[in-house]
């Protein structure tokens, strides 16, 4: 038990940094998809509701996409960190 | 019942077709090594786009019959700078690196090349790498692009001015009102010619490089605003101009911003600690932006081409079959990292108008605070 207690503990740094790594990646992509889902949905009411303001809500819903995907490639640098440094 | 036979049966067959793979692997490894003297280099995909996606002395263009014994690389070789304490100012080739006859790398003056890196044979030996790398390059053939095409225009409205625009200006003209009206003008009011010069060459710097960024070859293909060190000099300049153009209200909001009670600034100064972290994050996070956007769209397109050659390994095949999906998803990918660099230029000019903006806004303190 305690040989195998040593092994993990040999094994663990590398494997499970790079395990949290592609979680990181994985929450972060879930996180962008959520918000930028929620962005395009509330742009494509508001685009329904009144259709001659399309240009002006589009480019909002550019701006508001790219701020949000920020944040997202936040962590997908800090997981890139963990891979590569 | 059924659901355990499922899972067994599920459990069996991933197993078996997990050992099916790990044996292919040790199979082609017995052959590699039973096989002639030279050395086959299995296809390793990160490196290849770690590769692609950093900075270089010399700029590799192609490689010629890879993986034979007539390997012949075809490099643009640049100057390599060093500047060091001890011996002064020392420029060389950067083909000098490579032994001509046994194509191995070599040491030069005392100097070699290890992972891009220059290391001196001497430890101690201080000096500065001041080379023109890739990228460095690649800055100045956009440089040279910009200059061409934009003194040209220029010439041209001013040789036959009011005429209809024909030629490049139709495509110039369009962006540049675009940015003057929707993104310069409504951010930061009536001073803002004087910021327009600066903010149109961030915008077309940007946009340019990640264009160039797109072409697989020379003069393309140097991966520039996905290098964190140009990001962050874009970042910082505007940071500079931020606070050089800050107004009175500016620092006084940071210090002591109206509307929120006075126990988040007394006894501990809450309010303008965040203030300042918002001040110091608003540049880091431009910064950030516009390197990994571009950064991760390079990978990923480099990723869908080397899909090709991981399946070409099994069999060539399936290589050949894997091809048409993967060039397909690369032109896909292409197609976005197009809007990616258009995006990512405007929104880097449009928030760094921002900031101009509310770094030059005066505070109106015409309610009276019942």
């Amino acid at each position: 038990m305690s040989t195998l207690m040593m092994l993990l503990q040999e094994v663990a740094n590398t494997a499970v940094a790079k395990a949290g790594a592609g979680i990181g990646a994985g929450i972060a992509a879930l996180g962008a998809g959520m918000g930028i889902g929620r962005i395009g949905g509330s742009a494509l009411e508001s685009i329904a509701r009144q259709p001659d303001a399309q240009g002006d809500i589009r480019s909002n819903m550019i701006v508001a996409a790219a701020l949000v995907e920020g944040a997202a490639f936040f962590a997908i640098v800090v997981c890139l960190l963990i891979l590569f440094i | 019942m059924p659901n355990k036979i499922n899972l067994f049966s599920f459990l069996i067959s991933f197993v078996f077709i997990f050992s099916l793979g790990s044996a292919n692997n040790v199979a082609f490894a017995n052959e590699e090594h039973g096989a002639a003297e030279h050395t086959s280099k299995k296809f390793n995909a990160g490196k290849l786009i770690m590769e692609h996606v950093s900075d270089e002395h010399g700029w590799h263009i192609l490689t010629l019959g890879e993986g034979t014994e007539h390997e012949k690389h075809i490099t643009l070789p640049l100057p390599i700078i060093i500047y060091s304490q001890t011996k002064g100012l020392v420029v060389f080739s950067s083909s000098n690196f490579v032994n001509h006859e046994t194509h191995h790398a070599q040491a030069y003056e005392g100097y070699s090349l290890e992972e891009q890196k220059i290391v001196s044979e001497d430890a101690a030996e201080v000096f500065y790498d001041l080379s023109i790398t890739k990228n460095i390059f690649a800055l100045f053939i956009s440089l040279a692009l910009m200059l061409i095409v934009f003194i040209s225009v220029a010439n041209t409205y001013k040789r036959n001015p009011g005429v209809a625009p024909k030629g490049l200006q139709s495509f110039i003209e369009p962006l540049i009102v675009f940015l003057r009206d929707e993104v310069v003008k409504p951010s930061i009011g009536n001073k803002y010619h004087k910021y327009l010069p600066f903010l149109l060459t961030l915008f077309f710097f940007i946009f340019f490089n990640n264009l160039l960024g797109l072409i697989p070859i020379l003069p393309g293909g140097a991966n520039v605003t996905g290098n964190i060190a140009v990001t962050m000099v874009l970042a910082l300049t505007v940071f500079g101009i931020t606070l050089f153009s800050a107004k009175k209200d500016f620092w006084i909001h940071i210090v002591n911003t109206p509307g929120v009670p006075w126990w988040l600034k007394f006894p501990i100064p809450l309010m303008p600690i965040i203030e300042l972290m918002g001040l110091i994050s608003k540049p880091l996070v431009l910064c950030l932006r516009l390197f990994a956007n571009i950064t991760a769209g390079h990978i990923i397109a480099l990723a869908f081409f080397s899909l090709i050659f991981i399946f070409g390994e099994m069999s060539a095949g399936v290589g050949y079959g894997v091809s048409i999906v993967s060039v397909a998803f690369t032109i896909f990918m292409n197609f976005l990292e197009l809007l990616v660099a258009f995006l990512q230029a405007y929104v880097f000019t449009l928030l760094a108008s921002l900031y101009f903006g509310s770094a030059l806004e005066e505070h109106h303190h015409e309610e009276a605070h019942h």
